[in-house]
């Protein structure tokens, strides 16, 4: 590599993490050899490949939460396109089955009618992928995320820890099955070559520098990291490989593709594999970690009191990096041993000390404090942007920020899930048409008000017993809980019919009517179903609300 | 009808200065009690709602779609009664809310004088209104200012459908103020402002002809 590369503080910087690393090592791990293949300036990179990510994901989540779905059961993630569902990733039994990605759905549920269909979850997928880079550094400081499936790892200097590139490759490629995960790894000299050994070259190739070209030469002409149209047009020109197409002369190839961008130009992307075009690996920064402690001289049972300098440190150290809290952790390290640690989230983003001590109050007794301990850490784990806001000149704060602080004092105390905000929902089955999402996630958009729905509505709908049922209209008289209601007029009926896409069959209209009793109570009940509906008995009456 | 008088005007909420106000709901599954107390809030701001255990299984969730205003709600969900009152005073210390509404079943040890005195100051101090909704309860000692007992009346007549009850009435009776007057009112609302009329025999009213 040439010694001008925009990469030689990474490298610098990579190589100063390897020999801190090393420093202990009196000798090499028993089955590292030197590399012989491994030019002294040169950079290696990995490059990993993972072909089924984004179903692998659902999966995994499937798993976790108990429903993970047969392994023979065809299975598609799809995307909305405006010519409708496409697939975006498929199962292997899917695969099997000859579903195609970036087939549409309905196409696909011809050729396979038994498909189970579920939406892909992009943002949640590259949010993944970012963590699972992250992930990765343990192998090597210095990686980066490659589109939608892949990343880049530059293991320059790295792989004599792990015993050699092959045993490197294979210990990554293990430790991501166990995840879950299948997966494709290369190394390489280049960007470029890594990402199509990784792809198109076998079972993880390792390409020394010396031997670039010649590994590289019987690859398609696709993993050059060209569009498929560029790559067709190669094709019908008679260039299968990139072995042909670095036999053309580059005068007559630089003419042929003078205006396409470097995205697509085979001839530069040809460059950048070969290592004559400089072709940089941005690594993002690790995420910035909050995390302040106490070292105490002697043991103590309660860290009531060291909290609030903690805090005020932590709060210093947020306010310089412009972010505030959205969850904190006090762990206390005990002298016996034994951690044990206790968690805090927050509505809005928080580096007020004074609050954020608050919310621990009462919640330190469940600290099991064993013989005393001798240091405290508090730290926040999940942190994010919060700018600078200006209080009003009188000195009050802004509304915002008191009704989310009540909501964070109301959560820790109670739970997150006891203060809640009901949101509404574009359903049309009555209790289906409101959601109660925790107040900590957000405040929800307003709902439209609906003359004909009750004050209150009961959670689960209770049976009522006719004693005199006429054939038109509710029943003249009824008893719930042990009182006879006698009905003295009442509106209706609102027929709600059952939601067939996500209700069992069978399930029943509801005929709803708003009745009003002799003495003035105004209810709301319903019928489930009609006679001669073919879906049970006698249909049944059930009390759903309370008008005012 | 001629006994028919309005007796005041329910007074704008900024003249009103906020404190506790009790409300004795006279049958458990009455949403009166409720209604009215909404009637007196401001919609402008979130309004903070907790409910004990028992208040939620026997009466059930406030209803979004059915409120009489667009209320922002922040609900509580605590399953002991003392839990609700430490929620409501926790709530009256943001000034942000435009009121804290308390539901608590029966008569809990935790809800005494001193409990509601407490509530009563720090929502005068802060400016909050407090009201504490009341079912299957003694209407014991208590520092609440206002205390009323509300029940359902029949319906007015539905101006369309004879068949169907029209905009509710309810009977709201003040058995104890600290400044106000006590009495017997009937309660409706009028252009979503609360109304109350004296005279309390049913016979007097418009309402009563629309019985069947």
């Amino acid at each position: 590599m040439s010694a001008g590369f925009p990469k030689d503080i990474s490298e610098q910087r990579l190589e100063q993490v390897v020999r801190t690393l090393t420093e202990g090592l009196s000798t090499p791990a028993p089955d590292w050899v030197p590399n012989p293949a491994k030019s002294p300036g040169g950079r290696r990179i990995l490059s990993l490949w993972l072909p089924r990510f984004a179903m692998e994901r659902w999966l995994i989540t499937a798993a976790r939460h108990g429903d993970a779905p047969p392994d023979d059961l065809p299975l598609v993630l799809a995307v909305d396109k405006p010519q409708g569902a496409q697939v975006h990733a498929t199962s292997r039994a899917a695969e099997r089955a000859g579903v195609q990605i970036g087939a549409r759905v309905v196409d696909m549920r011809a050729l396979c009618p038994q498909l189970r269909v579920d939406y892909a979850d992009l943002p949640g997928d590259r949010a993944a992928l970012h963590q699972l880079m992250l992930w990765l550094r343990r192998w090597s400081p210095w990686s980066a995320v490659d589109g939608a499936d892949g990343i880049f790892l530059d293991t320059t200097g790295c792989d004599h820890l792990f015993g050699g590139e092959a045993a490197m490759l294979t210990d990554i490629e293990g430790r991501l099955s166990c995840l879950g995960l299948s997966s494709c790894a290369a190394i390489a000299p280049t960007i470029g070559a890594a990402w199509a050994l990784a792809r198109y070259g076998g079972v993880r190739p390792v390409c020394a520098d010396a031997d670039l070209s010649a590994t590289i030469a019987p690859l398609p002409v696709r993993a050059l990291r060209i569009r498929a149209e560029t790559a067709l047009l190669l094709n019908r020109l008679g260039l299968k490989t990139i072995g042909e197409l670095s036999a053309v002369p580059r005068l007559s190839l630089a003419r042929r593709f003078a205006r396409t961008p470097l995205a697509d130009n085979p001839l530069m992307r040809l460059d950048q594999m070969m290592g004559r075009l400089a072709e940089p690996l941005e690594a993002p920064d690790d995420p910035p970690r909050f995390c302040v402690d106490a070292r105490l001289p002697e043991p103590v049972q309660d860290p009531a009191d060291w909290l609030p300098e903690l805090a005020a440190q932590l709060c210093a150290d947020l306010e310089a990096a412009g972010l505030g809290a959205r969850r904190l952790t006090v762990t206390v390290f005990r002298t016996d041993g034994l951690v044990s640690s206790i968690t805090v989230a927050v509505s809005l983003p928080s580096r007020d000390a004074r609050h954020l001590v608050r919310l621990f109050e009462g919640k330190l007794d469940q600290i099991d404090p064993g013989y005393g301990f001798d240091l405290i850490t508090l730290a926040a784990p999940v942190v994010e942007k919060m700018d600078r806001t200006q209080h009003r000149l009188d000195g009050k704060v802004e509304d915002g920020t008191e009704l989310a602080e009540l909501v964070d004092r109301l959560s820790a105390k109670f739970g997150r899930s006891a203060i809640l905000r009901p949101a509404p929902v574009a359903r049309h089955i009555p209790e289906r048409a409101e959601a109660w999402r925790p107040a900590l996630a957000g405040e929800p958009p307003v709902a439209p008000l609906i003359a004909l729905r009750p004050l209150r509505m009961l959670d689960h709908p209770e049976e009522v017993r006719v004693l005199y049922a006429v054939p038109e209209g509710p029943p003249a008289q009824f008893v719930w809980r042990r009182q006879v209601h006698r009905v003295s007029r009442f509106a209706g009926p609102e027929r709600i019919a059952p939601e067939w896409w996500a209700d069992r069959p069978g399930t029943r209209l509801r005929d709803y009517y708003r009745v009003e009793d002799q003495h003035g109570l105004r209810l709301w009940i319903y019928r489930e179903g009609v006679i001669g509906d073919g879906r049970g008995n006698e249909p049944r009456w059930f009390l759903h609300g309370m008008f005012p | 009808m001629s006994r028919l008088r309005p007796l005041s005007k329910p007074r704008p909420p900024a003249s009103q200065p906020a404190t506790l106000s009790e409300v004795h709901a006279d049958r458990a599954v009455d949403a009166a009690a409720v209604a009215f107390v909404l009637a007196h809030l401001d919609a402008e701001k979130p309004l903070l709602w907790i409910q004990d255990r028992l208040s939620r299984k026997e009466t059930g969730r406030p209803c979004l779609a059915g409120l009489p205003r667009p209320f922002r709600i922040l609900h509580v969900d605590v399953s002991r009664p003392v839990d609700v009152l430490w929620a409501m005073e926790e709530g009256l210390r943001c000034r942000a809310l435009g009121g804290v509404l308390g539901e608590v079943w029966g008569d809990p040890q935790a809800l005494d004088f001193t409990a509601t005195k407490r509530l009563a100051l720090r929502s005068e101090a802060q400016n909050v209104p407090a009201w504490l909704i009341r079912r299957a309860a003694q209407a014991g000692l208590s520092a609440a200012r206002d205390r009323w007992r509300l029940r359902s009346l029949p319906a007015l007549r539905h101006p369309d459908d004879a068949r169907a009850p029209g905009d509710p009435m309810w009977r709201a009776e003040r058995f104890r103020s600290r400044w106000d007057k006590t009495g017997t009112w009937v309660a409706r609302l009028e252009e979503g402002a609360l109304r109350l009329d004296l005279g309390m025999e049913s016979q007097s009213l418009p309402a009563a002809q629309a019985l069947s």
